[in-house]
């Protein structure tokens, strides 16, 4: 057999060897069928780091305050050595752009490679929210044309102005995301050329749905009717398309937001798949490496150690803990599907008869694709990997005087842990849902929304009058909130606040 | 096709932009972090940076969230004793369940939100809205600072300064004007010598050959015009300008007789201090002089200044003198802006202080940039104070005094004399 040297034997890193690596990574990830994006890999220093979290991985984004802010506590928490930076950071672009931080090890920069530029980069182009909701080759291009829109608005009109629109638009820019229906792809020169088209036309309706002209009778029957028809939970498209008040520009920044919302929304809903299946292949595509003999056992115990304490999952019981980590569920998820594709036990076979004993790469490739983290732990949470974790379920109930553990990992409990577990997960169960209602178009052209309660679960107060206040700044005229609990009224909320009741 | 880029030149400051929109925003929580630092202090780190924190609750972005209630289901790892159907006590104090989320994320009861502005961030808080009255003489300050100004072309110079286009432009002129006559004439002699070939001339007659020796030396004579001259090369021209600074001295004047306790020269100093710090934004340099004095005068180092006790009565005059011997001696009214800061408990010798009047107003202030005069105790104002307030009645633009009692007063006091004044 031929002698094969390993890349690399120190821990310093060189362009060279970053090539080098890559291309066996590469390789690697081609022979195991990973499908990605062209890669962009850029290394920057820790100071750029902290930039690219300020601005929440956007590598361009518009100037707002609340990035400096953000910027400043990153700063804060590095310099006083309580946070470490991350190792990576990677955008859902085409060509994938991930970020290497120059203080890396090789070790860390071949992991972050292996886990950025082929894991994630290869989820993004797979997972079917990704390619449902974003358009990756436009995306960059998306944030060039905001940025200029916005510095050219905060020109125009003032940075004040600008920022207090972008401000109320923050602050329901979780409720801004379309659920069901896809987008139209964000083009850039279109954008541009219709920006204009679309001020007018929008101003044009607006019109219209204000009109003071007295009606016909015809025209009297139609506005018995409610407007909006059904009950609207995007509220950031709902006010830039209805909002009468709103000049043209600030409806652009509205869509701006709402479109970048749009494009993280899949993020938030495939964070234990996408981090679990980056994890497994970096996990995978080293160990390929070891195995070929191209890296050395300092470089497997180096990564080794980084890697366990990625994964480490605190039990409930201990200090540390702060909920379920997205990296160990998703990484034992995916080696727990390779194990039930390669060794399945009876059990398994029972559970998963149609993946125990399919060829794993397929079978993965698939579960990559087609799911959610929702659906993705209700399909695929195996026993196995709940007795491992150790999973149980409680309820907390505020009727109730204590809280009552509703299932375990046994037999009786493995449905019900693993449907709670993937309720967890469901988006529209941790955020409020919340919709538009009724505008009264007629009358104080009043706007009121309702939040339907899940679980009894009340709005906390507080930060729901701020809230309300940002969209009255966008709406301009009275707005209300009715906390719903089946058809009785249990929160009410108002602005401005006189008004109330 | 994959790329690895090296971005670490690129630039680095991508937040500064958002950094200073958020320090605009809350300006007025900064400002009062800022101030109440200043008067906390100690002397000696007056100009570092800050650490400023603000309540959570007033920078945070409010989202919609669900409020603690209702019924909550959790999965957790690490079950270690739980079986089904066991009740577990709710754990008190921390909301529901044990961390995770539900409660936890409401915003509430969370500690400031700290972080760092730099010192020159620090010091923009702490001076903002304050003016220097009568501000800046620019004068030429040394000779140590020039900046090369172009000055046109000239004939002379050095091989690295050679200005092609006009060298060039110089040498095609020349070559011109040298040749026009001959290139007249050879075109006029090529004209001829076609006609006769034209007319039949056979290329061995003597006219033709005659006539092509005569091109022949024209032309030879045109190449011989060199292409480029000495005197054709043109140079760029330099001239050394000095570069005029502003410079200021600063006196610092304080009373060491026995009455004044180390708190009180704390005082002083922190306010001396507060006083160079902000001559340092206007002018790019400063001077400071020392000059205490008991019943005489005495210039000394910054540290006998303030650390030195002597005891004795009190002469104010005698350092009024001093300072005006070293202004007549080392700084010419014409090339400095003077400033001059003095500290006292307002103890003086009785007759003193119509001497001091005197001074002041024959021989200093007419001089001066801005003079303050600080009082810092808590009794009676004397005399010393009354003969300083007519000194402000003859000078209002340049003198101002004020009364101090302890620390915390240092800083409003010095905003209070030197707030920009609205017109």
């Amino acid at each position: 057999m031929k002698e094969v040297k390993p890349i690399s034997t120190g821990s310093d890193w060189t362009f060279e060897l970053l090539e080098k690596y890559n291309e066996e990574i590469a390789k690697i990830a081609k022979e195991f069928g990973l499908d990605t994006y062209p890669n962009q890999i850029e290394v920057i220093s820790s100071e750029q780091m902290m930039d690219a979290y300020a601005s929440i991985g956007m590598p361009i984004g518009y100037n707002h305050w609340s990035y400096g802010k953000e910027f400043l506590s990153v700063e804060q928490s590095y310099q006083r050595g309580q946070m470490g930076l991350a190792y990576e950071i990677v955008i859902n672009s085409d060509p994938c752009i991930a970020y290497l931080m120059e203080e890396n090890t090789i070790t860390m920069q071949a992991l972050v490679i292996a886990h950025a530029c082929y894991g994630h980069n290869s989820f993004f182009k797979g997972n079917y929210l990704f390619r449902t909701w974003t358009d990756a080759p436009s995306i960059i291009d998306y944030l060039v044309f905001a940025k200029s829109y916005i510095a050219k608005c905060e020109d125009r009109y003032g940075v004040a102005s600008v920022e207090a629109i972008l401000d109320s638009c923050h602050a329901i820019m979780n409720h801004g995301v379309d659920r069901y229906k896809r987008p139209d792809p964000l083009s850039p020169e279109e954008e541009k050329e219709r920006q204009q088209e679309r001020e007018i036309y929008l101003q044009k309706q607006i019109n219209d749905l204000w009109r003071t002209i007295p009606a016909t009778d015809n025209q009297k029957e139609e506005q018995k009717e409610t407007f909006p028809k059904e009950p609207q939970e995007n509220l950031l498209y709902f006010i830039e398309k209805n909002a009468p008040l709103l000049e043209p520009w600030q409806r652009e920044i509205v869509r701006i937001v709402r479109k970048i919302a749009q494009y993280f929304y899949p993020q938030k809903q495939t964070q234990v798949m996408n981090e679990g299946w980056a994890c497994f292949w970096h996990h995978f595509i080293l160990h390929t490496l070891y195995d070929r003999g191209l890296v050395t056992d300092g470089f497997m115990m180096e990564f080794m150690q980084s890697h366990s304490s990625v994964i480490y999952q605190p039990p409930y019981s201990s200090r540390y803990f702060s909920g379920i980590n997205p990296y160990t569920l998703g990484f034992h998820m995916m080696t727990d599907i390779r194990r039930i594709c390669e060794h399945p036990t009876e059990e398994d076979k029972q559970w998963f008869p149609d993946i125990a004993g399919s060829p794993w790469i397929e079978t993965l490739d698939f579960a990559m694709r087609n799911f959610k983290d929702e659906s993705f732990i209700l399909q695929y949470l195996s026993p196995h990997l709940m007795r491992e974790l150790k999973l149980f379920s409680i309820i907390d109930d505020d009727k109730n005087d204590d809280i009552e553990v509703t299932a375990i990992h046994d037999d009786f409990g493995y449905q019900k842990v693993r449907e709670a577990l993937s309720a967890q997960y469901n988006l529209g169960n941790r955020e409020p849902n919340i919709q538009i209602h009724h505008v009264n178009i007629r009358g104080d052209r009043s706007l009121t929304l309702h939040h339907t309660r899940f679980n009894r679960k009340p709005l906390e107060e507080e930060t729901a009058e701020e809230v309300l206040k940002h969209i009255h700044r966008l709406w301009g005229f009275d707005v209300h909130l009715h906390s719903l609990e089946g058809d009785n009224i249990e929160q009410h909320f108002s602005c401005p606040l006189n008004n109330a009741d | 096709m994959n790329y690895i880029i090296d971005r670490r030149l690129n630039s680095k400051k991508k937040s500064t932009v958002n950094r200073q929109r958020f320090l605009k925003r809350y300006r007025h929580h900064i400002k009062k972090a800022v101030s109440d630092a200043v008067n906390k202090r100690s002397i000696t780190d007056m100009d570092k940076g800050e650490k400023i924190s603000i309540p959570t609750k007033d920078i945070s972005q409010p989202v919609f969230h669900h409020g603690s209630g209702g019924k909550n289901t959790r999965v957790l790892p690490g079950n270690d004793q739980f079986s089904t159907g066991d009740h577990i006590q709710r754990p008190k104090g921390g909301g529901q369940g044990t961390g995770g989320k539900g409660a936890s994320d409401s915003g509430e009861g969370m500690d400031d939100f700290v972080f760092q502005v730099t010192q020159e961030e620090f010091l923009e808080f702490m001076f903002e809205d304050l003016e220097l009255p009568n501000l800046v003489k620019r004068q030429l300050a040394g000779l140590d600072e020039f900046e090369l100004k172009r000055a046109g072309i000239s004939n002379e110079g050095s091989p690295g300064k050679i200005n092609i286009i006009r060298s060039l432009r110089s040498a095609n002129s020349r070559r011109i004007a040298l040749t026009g006559k001959k290139r007249r004439q050879l075109k006029e002699l090529l004209g001829e010598l076609e006609n006769l070939e034209r007319d039949g001339y056979e290329p061995t007659s003597d006219k033709v050959i005659n006539l092509k020796q005569t091109i022949d030396d024209l032309q030879k004579k045109i190449g011989r015009v060199p292409w480029l001259d000495d005197f054709d090369l043109k140079y760029n021209l330099y001239v050394k300008n000095p570069i005029p600074h502003s410079r200021a001295v600063m006196f610092c004047i304080m009373d060491v007789s026995g009455s004044m306790d180390q708190n009180t020269k704390d005082i002083a100093k922190r306010f001396f201090l507060l006083l160079y710090l902000f001559l340092q934004r206007n002018y790019e340099k400063i001077e400071v002089v020392f000059i205490r004095h008991h019943t005489s005068a005495k210039e000394v180092s910054e540290e006998e200044f303030f650390y030195d006790r002597e005891t004795g009565g009190t002469i104010v005059s005698s350092a009024l003198h001093l300072t005006a011997d070293v202004i007549s001696e080392r700084y010419p009214p014409s090339e400095w802006n003077i400033y001059g800061a003095q500290a006292s408990d307002g103890d003086n010798w009785d007759d003193d202080s119509t001497v001091c009047y005197k001074l002041l107003t024959e021989k200093i202030l007419p001089q001066l940039q801005h003079y303050c005069y600080l009082e810092i105790t808590s009794r009676e104002r004397q005399a010393l104070w009354h003969a300083y307030q007519k000194v402000q009645d003859d000078f209002p633009d340049k003198f101002a005094m004020k009364q101090l009692v302890d620390a915390s007063d240092i800083y409003p006091v010095f905003r209070q004399l030197f707030q920009k004044k609205t017109l």
